[in-house]
C-alpha cells in the first residue's frame, strides 16, 4: 500500500480546496445566509395548512360517551388523520415527528366538561403536546376539539332533559387546554433555524460532491492525468484517496456551517452528540462516493456538472431542505423516503431541535452508508483507469 | 538497457503501434521522432505503462514492465506532453504531490523538490503560485515534475511544444545536464533540429512503424548524396548548358538551379570544387559567394518516407 501517495493525494486535494477561499466562503457563507432566511420565514411558525392532512393522536383515557364521540367527530374531519393510541404512545410519536399533534383527554373529562359547561367552575384540562415546529396545527387542532367539544358535550348536557336554568348564566368552554411543546429535553426552546440548516448544510456539501467529482472530470483531462496513471499507484488506492480526501473536505464544510448556526443563529445539538457526528460522517462519505460516481459515469465535465446539479436539487428537494417534508402530498411524502437526503435531513433534524437519543440516528445512518456504498461500488466499476 | 520488442497498439480498426521495436542504452538519449499521428507517443503511453499494448513486451535492465508494474514504474519518470500542474498550486506544492505519488515524504521529498528544482533553474520561484508562470517555466517544471523520485529512465514527450526559442535552450541545458548525470532519455518530437542536438540516436517512426533507427550521421550516410554546395552568382540564372557541363564534370553528382545561383551536389567536393570553379570562370561568370547547402534530416526523413515531417513544412523541403 502506497500510503505516501494516498496522504499526498488527499493533502492535494485539501490543498486546492483551501486554496480557492472564494469558493470557500460561498461554500459556508451562502448555506448560512439562505439558511438563515429560511428560518427567519418558517422558523416557528407551521406550514401545515398547506398539507393535505395533519396526522394527530387521540388519547382518550376517559371512555365516556363524550370522549368516544369527540374522537368519532375527530376522525371523521377531513382536515386531520387521527391515530388513538396511550398517553405515551403519544408523546413518543410527536416526539419523533411521526404526528403533529396529541390531544389527550384525562379520566372524569366528560362529567366534568358537562358540568362546567353551566357553571364554568371545575373545567378539566385537556392536554396538547405539539412538536414545536408545528405550532399552527396545533392551533388547527385546538379549534377542532372546540367545535367537537362543545357539540357533543352540549348533547350530553342536553340529552336528558337537564334544566336549562344554567343557560342563564351564560355558556363557556367547559376544558381548559394546556399546550406542551414536546422534545427530549423539555426546558430546550424550539429554534427555526435548526431546520433550515440542517437543509442547506446537505444541499451545499452536495454541491462540494459535484465540485470534486468534476475536478477529477477535469484532471482526466489534462497531463495530471497522465502523471499520476504513471506513478507506482493502483486504481484502488487513488480512488480510496479521492474519497477520503472529499469526506474530509466535506465534513470541514459541515463542522463551519454548524458553527455558524450554533454561534450566531442558537442552534444547539439537543440530542446525541454521537448521532451527529455519525451523521456527518455517513452523510459526507455519501457525498464523497456521489462525487466519485459522478466521475465515474460522467464523460465531460461540463455536460456532468450541468446533469449532476439538476440531480441534486431534486433530490435537496425531496430530502425537504427547502419545503419541509409534512407539507408534501402524502405519497411524495412515501416517495421521498427513496432520498438519501431526506434521512441525513431528519436525522440532523432529531438529533439537534427534535432532541432525539442515538437511537433516532441509527436509521439515517444506515441508510445513508448504504447509499454511500451503492455510489462507491457504482464507482469503482464504472471508473476508467486505463486511457 | 530499455528493450521495446515487437509493441502493437490497436484503436478499433485503426493500428497505432506496428511491431515497434528498438532499444535504448543505459546513459544514451534517443530521439522518437515522426510527424503528428505517427504513434510516437502511443509508444510512449505503452512505455510508461499508461496503456496496455495488444502485443509486445516493454522492459527495462531486464525488468518486464507487465510482470512488475510498480517496481516498473518506479525507475521511470515520465515529462507528459499536456502540462501536468496545478496552477493553483505553488511550484513546491506540485512537486510535493508529484513526490508524494511515489512514497516520498518529508525532508527527502523537500530535499529532491529543492534539486529539482535548481536543476530547472525555477529555485527561487519555489513558493509561486504557478499561474504566475510563463509557458517556459511551466515546461521546465513539469520536467521537474518527473525528477522527485530520481528516476532512471526519463520519458519526455514533445517538452518544448510551444515555447520561445530562449525557453527551448534553456530546457535543453536542462536536458544536457540529466545526460551528464547519467539518466537514460527517450524524447519524442517532431522537431528535427531538436532530435539532431539532444540525441545520440534517432528512431524514425511513420504511421506505427519505425522506418529508421540509427545515429545522425549514419542517417545522413542514407542519402544519395551527403552533401550540396550553392554557388552565388552576380548575373542572370544560368541556362541549361552550362548546368549539363557542371554536371558533367567527375565527382559532381547534380547540378541544379537555385534562386540565386547553382546549388551541387557531391559525394566529396574536395577535388570537384576547384573544377566546377574553374569551369564558370571560364564561362565568364561571376562567383560572389560559397555556401554550404547540407542536407537536413528533414531530407533524410523525405527520403526514407515520401513525406515532409510537419505540416507546411512540405514547401520548404521540396525544391
Amino acid at each position: 500500500m502506497n500510503f505516501a501517495a494516498i496522504r499526498a493525494l488527499v493533502r492535494n486535494d485539501v490543498r486546492i480546496y483551501i486554496t480557492d477561499r472564494r469558493a470557500v466562503i460561498v461554500g459556508v457563507l451562502v448555506p448560512v445566509l439562505i439558511a438563515a432566511f429560511f428560518g427567519y420565514v418558517f422558523g416557528g411558525n407551521d406550514r401545515s395548512e398547506e398539507a393535505g392532512k395533519i396526522p394527530i393522536a387521540v388519547v382518550d383515557e376517559d371512555q365516556s360517551g363524550v370522549s368516544r364521540a369527540i374522537t368519532a367527530d375527530l376522525g371523521k374531519e377531513s382536515l386531520l388523520t387521527v391515530q388513538v393510541m396511550t398517553r405515551s404512545q403519544a408523546e413518543e410519536r410527536v416526539r419523533a415527528g411521526k404526528v403533529q399533534v396529541a390531544a389527550i383527554m384525562p379520566a372524569g373529562f366528560g362529567d366534568a366538561a358537562t358540568r362546567a359547561l353551566f357553571s364554568g367552575r371545575m373545567r378539566p384540562q385537556v392536554d396538547l403536546l405539539i412538536d414545536p415546529s408545528q405550532s399552527m396545527s396545533s392551533r388547527v387542532v385546538e379549534g377542532l376539539m372546540a367545535q367537537y367539544g362543545m357539540q357533543e358535550i352540549t348533547r350530553e348536557a342536553f340529552s336528558d332533559g337537564a334544566s336549562t336554568s344554567g343557560l342563564q348564566r351564560g355558556l363557556s368552554l367547559p376544558y381548559v387546554i394546556a399546550t406542551s411543546r414536546i422534545t427530549s429535553s423539555q426546558n430546550t426552546p424550539y429554534n427555526g433555524y435548526a431546520h433550515s440548516f440542517a437543509g442547506m448544510t446537505v444541499q451545499f456539501i452536495l454541491f462540494a460532491g459535484i465540485d470534486a467529482g468534476v475536478l477529477l472530470l477535469l484532471t482526466r483531462e489534462r497531463g495530471i492525468w497522465q502523471r499520476i496513471r504513471s506513478a507506482p499507484l493502483s486504481k484502488s488506492q487513488f480512488l480510496f484517496a479521492r474519497t477520503l480526501a472529499t469526506t474530509l473536505i466535506s465534513l470541514f464544510q459541515f463542522a463551519l456551517i454548524y458553527t455558524a448556526a450554533i454561534l450566531i443563529f442558537g442552534v444547539r445539538i439537543s440530542g446525541s452528540i454521537l448521532g451527529f457526528i455519525l451523521l456527518a460522517i455517513a452523510f459526507c462519505l455519501l457525498n464523497a462516493a456521489f462525487g466519485l460516481m459522478l466521475a465515474s459515469i460522467g464523460r465531460s465535465a461540463s455536460a456532468t456538472r450541468g446533469f449532476a446539479m439538476v440531480v441534486t436539487l431534486l433530490l435537496v428537494m425531496l430530502g425537504g431542505a427547502w419545503v419541509p417534508s409534512f407539507v408534501f402530498p402524502k405519497w411524495l411524502q412515501q416517495a421521498s423516503l427513496a432520498a438519501p437526503t431526506r434521512w441525513a435531513v431528519d436525522g440532523l433534524d432529531a438529533v439537534t431541535w427534535r432532541s432525539q437519543g442515538l437511537g433516532a440516528a441509527v436509521w439515517p445512518v444506515l441508510v445513508l452508508g448504504a447509499t454511500a456504498a451503492i455510489c462507491l461500488t457504482i464507482a469503482i466499476w464504472r471508473f476508467r483507469w486505463e486511457d | 538497457m530499455l528493450s521495446i520488442s515487437h509493441l502493437q497498439k490497436r484503436f478499433g480498426h485503426r493500428i497505432a503501434v506496428d511491431d515497434v521495436s528498438f532499444d535504448v542504452a543505459i546513459g544514451e538519449t534517443v530521439g522518437l521522432l515522426g510527424p503528428n499521428g505517427a504513434g510516437k507517443t502511443t509508444t510512449l503511453s505503452m512505455i510508461s505503462g499508461l496503456s496496455q499494448p495488444d502485443g509486445g513486451t516493454v522492459s527495462f535492465q531486464g525488468q518486464l514492465l507487465d510482470q512488475s508494474a510498480s517496481r516498473f514504474k518506479r525507475r521511470v519518470g515520465l515529462v507528459p506532453q499536456d502540462l501536468a500542474l496545478y496552477d493553483e498550486l505553488s511550484a513546491s506544492a506540485n512537486l510535493e504531490l508529484f513526490g508524494g505519488l511515489y512514497g516520498l515524504s518529508g525532508k527527502r521529498l523537500a530535499d529532491r523538490a529543492d534539486d529539482a528544482l535548481a536543476l530547472v533553474g525555477l529555485a527561487d520561484r519555489r513558493g509561486d503560485r504557478v499561474k504566475g508562470f510563463s509557458g517556459g517555466m511551466k515546461r521546465r517544471l513539469n520536467i521537474a515534475g518527473a525528477l522527485l523520485h530520481d528516476p532512471e529512465l526519463i520519458l519526455l514527450d514533445e517538452p518544448t511544444v510551444g515555447v520561445d526559442p530562449q525557453s527551448r535552450n534553456a530546457i535543453f541545458e536542462n536536458l544536457a545536464e540529466l545526460k551528464r548525470r547519467g539518466k537514460t532519455l527517450l524524447y519524442t518530437t517532431h522537431y528535427m533540429e531538436e532530435a539532431e542536438r539532444l540525441c545520440d540516436r534517432i528512431v524514425i517512426i511513420d504511421h506505427g512503424k519505425v522506418i529508421a533507427n540509427d545515429t545522425v550521421r549514419g542517417l545522413y550516410r542514407r542519402l544519395p548524396a551527403t552533401g550540396a554546395v550553392v554557388l552565388e552568382l552576380d548575373g542572370p540564372p544560368v541556362s541549361d548548358e552550362v548546368l549539363a557541363g557542371l554536371a558533367a564534370l567527375p565527382g559532381i553528382s547534380a547540378a541544379l538551379p537555385d534562386p540565386k545561383g547553382i546549388c551541387l551536389e557531391a559525394g566529396d567536393f574536395g577535388a570537384t570544387l576547384a573544377l566546377a570553379l574553374t569551369q564558370l570562370t571560364t564561362l565568364g561568370l561571376r562567383v560572389t559567394s560559397i555556401r554550404s547547402g547540407r542536407v537536413s534530416l528533414e531530407d533524410v526523413f523525405i527520403a526514407l518516407t515520401g513525406h515532409a515531417l510537419r505540416d507546411g513544412a512540405v514547401a520548404a523541403a521540396t525544391p
